[in-house]
């Protein structure tokens, strides 16, 4: 048996290169002409001198050196950190507790479901564009509260320099935390029902449960959960454009912005491409070694 | 009372249980209406007239509710100089949706079989080289695809578009292909290679009819994602194909003088209708595509 099994890999491999290796071929021409080839061409651009067309006066790092002078640069980056590590958070946090809460056997529970996770089918253009509606000074919620006799109230963080970049991060938190609800719920339902039993037996409250013994169970969903969101923050764009433009000033612009603009109205393609590498980075820093061990990596059987 | 209580411990809970019911109902409704609010706002915007509007009343039903705002909406709203309403953005979508839509699930479950059956040398390698691609920004490769788009004569056309999101679906597509023929039976393909089968005979002849549910999540997944789109959208599909998303963006930035708000809105619910459709149409599968989309083996 072992040798039969032995020889058909070979046999099957010869047979198989023709017709595979034709159907793989938009796979690879793709994976090397694209992710590899213009990731590479992008990294080269950023050492030279390119403005508005591509050249190849060769400048070092140079651009690097610019880039992190440039303030607009340095204050997309600190824009994103802030943004990202709230919106991640507070991702969680809202998506945990509502698929916790939804998994208490509750009445209507797909009818909450479907109304926590709707705007995830939403562009984040559309998401944008509603929230800044609502976040209008005169005509929006502010309008509405300081109306009813809370003069002073406020809420319109988009028109505030120092507040507009967590107008943003309320329209990104309500865009995407149902969708680490909806992660997080089917993990909470993947849980081994004997674990509750177990607790309940020796007494432990549920919040304890939840917190001690089911949160530290998910962690995979968590992952995926992070992976997702981290993915979406760097690329950040569409909320942006939509709901500040940028401004006021320059309080929430962010690093994919930086790079488009750079490349398309501003015409410096050179520190566009430094930018676009120093996106690139951290992104290849965490998910290169992940896919390699998950995917690359030959499995053994 | 009391000696029932004492008599056993089922006695307590009820009550106890009562108590927490109710706060589990009031996070979930007050996180319902958070959820909520934006759409109804949309709504209500969009029925109402100016006058109406510039009262202030953010939550008002509207008085007079008609739907002129979407009439305009759709047909006369302006984005640049023309103004021919979102209606352009629309079938423009449509154009670039259902190809894009199509051909990336045709390449990318090719590509998924031949990586779960019929694995070659290379071939994890060529696999871990284009899941990367899901990750990377698209800021990193876009300037290369707009020269090299250039240089074939495809930038800012309907082709390129197409082009441009086949390539990046193909990914995840892969993945997801790849991922639903290696949970089948291995048995499946062996008896079909015992019975001389080839490659393109087991693809068509059994693979493809057992890939419907996964087909189903494909094309929600990609309809979504394409028809949301906004940056590629913006810089491929050139001045005659903009998606609905970028005209939406234009009709709302580029209101000189009065800011029609019920216009804007109408608008911006008109580009939402098609992903929100979808969404409450297929209930469990897209949330299985999300899940997809999360990239998890």
């Amino acid at each position: 048996m072992a040798t039969s099994a032995k020889m058909s890999t070979p046999r099957r491999a010869k047979h198989v290169q023709i017709s595979s290796l034709l159907a793989s071929a938009p796979m690879a021409i793709v994976a090397i002409g694209v992710f590899v080839v213009c990731v590479g061409y992008s990294v080269v651009l950023s050492f030279t001198k390119s403005r508005l067309f591509p050249n190849f006066n060769w400048v070092g790092l140079d651009q690097y050196e610019r880039l992190w002078g440039t303030s607009r640069w340095v204050v997309s980056v600190e824009n994103l950190l802030v943004y990202g590590v709230l919106f991640i958070a507070l991702c969680l946090i809202s998506g945990f507790f509502m698929a916790v809460f939804l998994d208490q056997k509750v009445r209507f529970e797909s009818g909450f479901r479907t109304l926590f996770l709707y705007p995830y089918a939403m562009s984040l253009v559309v998401t944008g564009l509603v929230w800044q509606w609502m976040m209008e000074p005169s005509l929006g919620i502010q309008n509405v509260v300081q109306r009813m006799g809370w003069e002073s109230f406020e809420f319109a963080p988009l028109v505030s320099s120092e507040y507009a970049i967590y107008g943003v991060l309320i329209a990104a938190v309500w865009q995407s935390s149902g969708l680490v609800m909806a992660l997080m719920l089917a993990g909470l339902r993947g849980i081994d029902g004997e674990i509750w039993k177990a607790s309940r037996v020796d007494g432990i409250p549920t919040w304890k449960t939840y917190l001690f013994i089911v949160l530290p169970m998910m962690r995979p969903v968590m992952i995926t959960s992070v992976v997702l969101l981290a993915v979406g923050v760097v690329r950040v764009y569409d909320l942006i454009v939509a709901q500040t433009g940028g401004g006021p000033g320059m309080s929430t612009e962010m690093p994919a912005k930086f790079v488009i603009d750079h490349i398309t109205a501003r015409g410096n393609v050179g520190l566009g491409m430094a930018a676009a590498t120093m996106m690139l980075l951290p992104v290849l820093l965490v998910i290169g070694p992940w896919i390699y061990r998950e995917y690359v990596r030959p499995t053994k059987h | 009372m009391e000696q029932i209580q004492l008599a056993g411990p089922q006695g307590p809970k009820p009550k106890k249980t009562t108590v927490s019911r109710l706060g589990v109902y009031v996070f979930l409704f007050s996180a319902a209406i958070f959820f909520c609010i934006p759409l109804y706002v949309m709504l209500v915007t969009s029925l109402k007239g100016m006058p109406e509007i510039r009262l202030g009343e953010l939550f008002a039903l509207p008085g007079d509710p008609s739907f002129a705002a979407w009439v305009k909406a759709w047909g006369e709203a302006c984005s640049g100089v023309e103004c021919n309403g979102i209606q352009t953005g629309f079938w423009n979508s449509v154009k670039i949706t259902i190809p894009s839509v199509a051909i990336s699930i045709i390449i990318g479950s090719i590509n998924g079989y031949a990586l779960s059956f019929w694995r070659f040398k290379g071939s994890n390698m060529l696999f871990g080289l284009l899941l990367f691609g899901a990750f990377v920004p698209f800021q990193v490769v876009i300037f290369p695809l707009i020269i090299f788009l250039r240089e074939v004569g495809l930038y800012g056309s309907l082709t390129g578009i197409i082009l441009i999101h086949t390539i990046f679906g193909m990914p995840i597509m892969t993945l997801l292909f790849r991922n639903y023929f290696a949970s089948l039976p291995d048995e499946l393909f062996k008896a079909a290679r015992v019975d001389g089968a080839n490659f393109w005979q087991i693809f068509f002849q059994i693979m493809m009819p057992l890939s419907i549910p996964v087909t189903v999540v494909a094309v929600i997944l990609q309809t979504t994602g394409i028809w949301n789109d906004y940056l590629l959208g913006l810089i491929f599909a050139g001045r005659d194909n903009l998606p609905m998303t970028v005209q939406l963006n234009n009709i709302v930035a580029t209101t000189f003088g009065v800011r029609e708000y019920n216009v804007n809105m109408a608008a911006t619910i008109l580009t939402a209708l098609v992903p929100l459709a979808i969404y409450l149409l297929s209930g469990k599968y897209f949330v299985r595509g999300i899940a997809a989309g999360a990239v998890k083996g």
